[in-house]
């Protein structure tokens, strides 16, 4: 039986962010975009907002854990977020004008967004040890990447809002320590330069204990437990303040949980929120809506399963055709995800029906019984409710035969399904290790966007994901991607109208 | 001496308990651990001890409430040595009752562990387990750095040296702020003192000078000093580079190849030649040579490399690792983790530090005539327990000081 879930929350209506009735709030609520999140929002906000922006941030946060499993350098790591930023979670500069667009109120509201939606994420995050710490590192990432964007008065205006409890080391300190601080002024190209450096730039003494990564490598002085920072390194104390204090706030947040429970609105928002972390991803992977036109056909499908589809559709596609018949789990995820795929409703009831043909379920049992939970999961029956594809996150926190193979199959049934479904597309033995690694460091999207670049070698690189350093967040998005490659690729006479390839543009603009 | 200390034997398990029953220091480590000379307090009472009994059994998680309790216990198991953890969130022989996820470590000293086996690549003189006069110097070198280093630097003044019996030494640093360190700050102290990358391996292990051509002033503080343990041990006491292997290795950190084509070509002839005058050789070709500042920051390497302390840095990273308690004895040696007096660490001889049966034999001479406390003043190991004694009375004194200016910033 095709069962009603509970409604996902990846429905929730991509509504413009509106200011959350706090519209008497004075412009200098948020002086800066750079927030210590000091202070807990004090604002009232729907329930809807209260979600959506969490979901928002988490996205981000996910894209930061993934570039660091991958190992991606700084600056593509600060690209990426920060492009991604801009679509989910922008945060305009104070010197964005109005021939920007951008109004006071505007960057107020997005200020309030981003407020809310770290406050709503630590209730999510503060649970257990290993939640924290992947909280705090992302966090402090996107913080990182915040901070070096930010103008210098901006960042001026960080320093002043609170105590980094730092001292500005003086004149005649400075003169007497010469020969050892200098010596830490380092990365010039010559001695003018280094010269120049000296006379310019102040130092700052903390205790030591508040940059412990400049100590490791030797990058300040030390003197009695006193660290003489550089100017030039003075973000380092910020970023690891931001850190401790964020540590303490998690830890607040847990022991305050329990009086939280109280509200039955919030615990299921929050539940699954930190459930989608834990996955590696937070996806809400829409595809567009509104289009009649078929745009994929029956017999279709065979073909586009080798093609296209990823592990976890390609083995329900697998099991169909060899038994005639999968499971419940197996037929709800499939459906949704065909119909993800602009199967429409007629189509897919022809498919169904075909790949029954040959098993127990005879024509009348189909029409009585899978008929019916075919039209209910395109809304056609029941509620009407529009029920979406399954993301990766609930495919990996789903059912353990149909879900995510990446996650549920042990490692030498996942190198034999591998190898079953991809060798004829240049996946080689020499690759599985490697995704294998993935799997065992439970990073199973990577391991997934792993193999999407080895069967797309042809038009992705190493890293490069669904292109554009993407990583897969659902199935759905891994097989328009690959449908779109080729397409492009052989042009779009072979399977698409030129209708569809306008759509296919749609959908990648919204999901970059 | 060693000749009478042969009447007993030290290694047997009678000596042993006789050891703990009669001469080891129990208050004198209660106080030192406690911190304070009064009751017991968490630093003591949640306080890991583990036991290595014979056969290799070794009993994690034990406590004490007091000093008493302490003594009764070892006596009971007659371990043949204990080690000392952290403070934990509770005592640690409750472990099994405390919810999962609660039972963590919250203070504990810095602790750093020197061992000769790290050497073992550049020593002439023994190997594994042996040690002797000459390898001491190693240690000695390392012992100044550290000193120098953790207490101009860092500013921690409770520093206690203490032989491991065998063939290193430890340091327990006992300031609150060292206390309290978290793993990530030890890690970080860890690095900063890293300057010999470890490994087996021979070839440059040292890489001090990022981005800059000068040492970074914390190394170049010590390097003076070390440049003069380099005469001294390696080139003369230990006199590396008269093998072959030795002076190849010697050539391998030479960063300029027509370099050691000539200094190889010249010791080939005369591989005998003395280590003094190899040195002297490079140091000749070096001076005139156009690459003058490059090959110098070479040598100052390799004076690093042979010369600088050398950290097992997996002891200093984390609370909850072990370390064996100082007046333990060693199971091999048989003889007592003593204190080392950092200002005549030079003249160190690991082969005076008292034996288990010499200390016995000097206490059965000394006959019954005083009361049964404090026992060990009437032995060889008085000098050493004194020493644990001033230490552990610093603490306190300081402790109490910042109470004080505590209590006096609140008035």
């Amino acid at each position: 039986m095709f069962k009603s879930s509970h409604l996902p929350l990846e429905h929730a209506d991509k509504k413009s962010w509106a200011s959350g009735g706090a519209s008497s709030s004075s412009p200098m609520e948020y002086p800066t975009p750079l927030n210590f999140y000091e202070k807990p929002p004090m604002f009232d906000v729907k329930l809807e907002q209260f979600e959506q922006s969490a979901l928002d941030r988490l996205r981000i946060l996910a894209e930061i854990e993934s570039c660091s499993a991958r190992g991606r350098p700084w600056d593509e790591t600060k690209r990426i977020v920060s492009t991604l930023c801009q679509k989910h979670l922008r945060l305009s500069s104070n010197t964005a004008g109005g021939d920007l667009g951008i109004m006071d109120t505007q960057k107020e509201d997005e200020r309030r967004k981003d407020h809310l939606s770290h406050f709503v994420l630590r209730l999510a995050f503060c649970r257990t040890e290993d939640l924290r710490q992947r909280f705090i590192t992302a966090e402090s990432t996107l913080f990182r990447c915040r901070f070096e964007e930010a103008t210098p008065a901006e960042r001026t205006l960080l320093y002043e809002s609170r105590d980094f409890k730092w001292v500005k080391v003086d004149d005649v300190e400075k003169k007497s320590l010469e020969a050892n601080l200098r010596a830490t002024l380092t990365g010039f190209k010559n001695i003018a330069e280094q010269n120049d450096a000296w006379d310019r730039d102040a130092f700052y003494k903390v205790q030591w204990s508040q940059v412990p990564q400049l100590v490791e490598h030797r990058r300040v002085f030390l003197k009695k437990g006193w660290a003489y920072v550089p100017a030039r390194q003075q973000s380092a104390i910020v970023f690891r303040e931001f850190e401790v204090h964020l540590r303490q706030a998690l830890n607040m947040t847990n022991r305050a949980m329990p009086q939280m429970d109280e509200d039955t609105r919030l615990t299921p928002i929050i539940d699954h929120l930190s459930q989608g972390f834990l996955a590696g991803v937070a996806s809400d992977w829409q595809y567009e809506e509104g289009d009649d036109t078929t745009k994929l056909r029956a017999e279709q499908v065979d073909e586009y399963a080798k093609k296209h589809w990823p592990l976890c559709m390609r083995s329900i596609h697998d099991q169909l055709k060899k038994d005639h018949h999968v499971k419940h789990y197996g037929r709800l995820y499939y459906t949704l995800f065909l119909k993800g795929m602009k199967l429409d409703i007629n189509e897919a009831i022809a498919f169904w029906k075909k790949s029954f043909q040959g098993g127990k379920v005879t024509e009348d049992k189909f029409n009585k019984e899978y008929r019916y939970n075919i039209r209910h999961t395109y809304g056609q029956e029941g509620k009407r409710a529009n029920y979406q594809a399954k993301t990766c996150v609930a495919l990996l926190t789903g059912d353990a035969e149909y879900g995510c193979p990446y996650r549920f199959l042990a490692p030498e049934s996942l190198q034999t399904r591998l190898q079953i479904s991809y060798a004829d597309q240049g996946l080689q033995s020499s690759d599985i290790h490697e995704i294998l690694n993935n799997k065992k460091g439970s990073h199973f999207n990577i391991a997934c966007t792993r193999v999407f670049e080895i069967t797309h070698a042809k038009y992705v690189k190493k890293g490069e994901g669904l292109g554009q350093s993407e990583t897969v967040t659902h199935p759905n998005l891994y097989a328009e991607r690959s449908i779109e490659f080729e397409t492009k690729k052989e042009g779009p006479t072979k399977v698409t109208s030129k209708q569809e390839d306008d759509d296919l543009e749609g959908i990648i603009m919204q999901v970059d | 001496m060693a000749s009478d200390a042969m009447d007993i034997d030290g290694s047997s398990p009678e000596a042993l308990r006789a050891f703990y029953n009669r001469l080891y220091p129990f208050p004198s480590i209660y106080k030192w651990l406690n911190q304070n000379d009064q009751a017991p307090s968490r630093l003591f009472t949640h306080r890991e001890f583990a036991f290595t009994l014979p056969g290799d059994i070794y009993l994690r998680y034990q406590s004490f409430k007091d000093e008493k309790e302490f003594k009764a216990q070892v006596l009971r198991h007659v371990p043949t040595r204990f080690e000392i953890g952290p403070q934990y969130t509770f005592r640690p022989r409750d472990k099994k009752t405390a919810k999962p996820g609660t039972f963590n470590p919250l203070a504990r000293e810095l602790v750093f562990d020197i061992d000769m086996t790290d050497y073992d690549p550049i020593r002439t003189c023994c190997t594994d387990a042996g040690i002797c006069k000459r390898c001491w110097g190693f240690i000695a070198a390392a012992v100044h750095v550290l000193e120098d280093s953790i207490r101009d630097q860092y500013g921690y003044e409770h520093l206690l040296w203490v032989y491991s019996g065998r063939r290193g030494i430890h340091l327990w640093i006992s300031d609150w702020g060292a206390m309290e360190l978290s793993d990530e700050l030890r890690k970080a102290i860890v690095g900063w003192l890293t300057v010999v990358l470890p490994g087996k391996d021979s070839g440059k292990k040292v890489n001090v000078r990022s981005h800059s051509k000068s040492l970074p002033p914390s190394i170049g503080a010590v390097i003076g000093h070390l440049a003069e343990v380099f005469d001294e041990l390696i080139l003369e006491t230990q006199d590396v580079f008269a093998s072959t292997e030795g002076y190849e290795a010697l050539l391998a950190l030479i960063p300029d190849a027509a370099l050691v084509h000539t200094l190889r070509s010249k010791w080939v002839a005369d591989p005998s030649r003395p280590s003094t005058d190899k040195w002297q050789d490079l140091r000749q070709l070096v001076k005139n040579h156009k690459q003058k500042a490059l090959l110098k920051s070479a040598m100052e390497d390799i004076v690093l490399q042979y010369t600088y302390p050398r950290l097992d840095a997996e002891v200093s990273k984390h609370r909850n690792h072990l370390l064996k308690a100082p007046f333990c004895v060693h199971p091999k040696t048989n003889r007592i983790c003593v204190p080392v007096d950092p200002k005549t660490v030079d003249d160190f001889d690991p082969d005076e530090v008292p034996t288990v049966g010499q200390l016995l034999l000097e206490l059965n001479n000394a006959g019954k005539d005083s009361a049964a406390e404090d026992e060990w003043k009437k032995t060889s190991l008085a000098p050493y327990v004194e020493m644990l004694e001033a230490h552990t009375a610093a603490i306190i004194e300081s402790k109490r000081a910042i109470k004080q200016e505590k209590n006096g910033m609140s008035w």
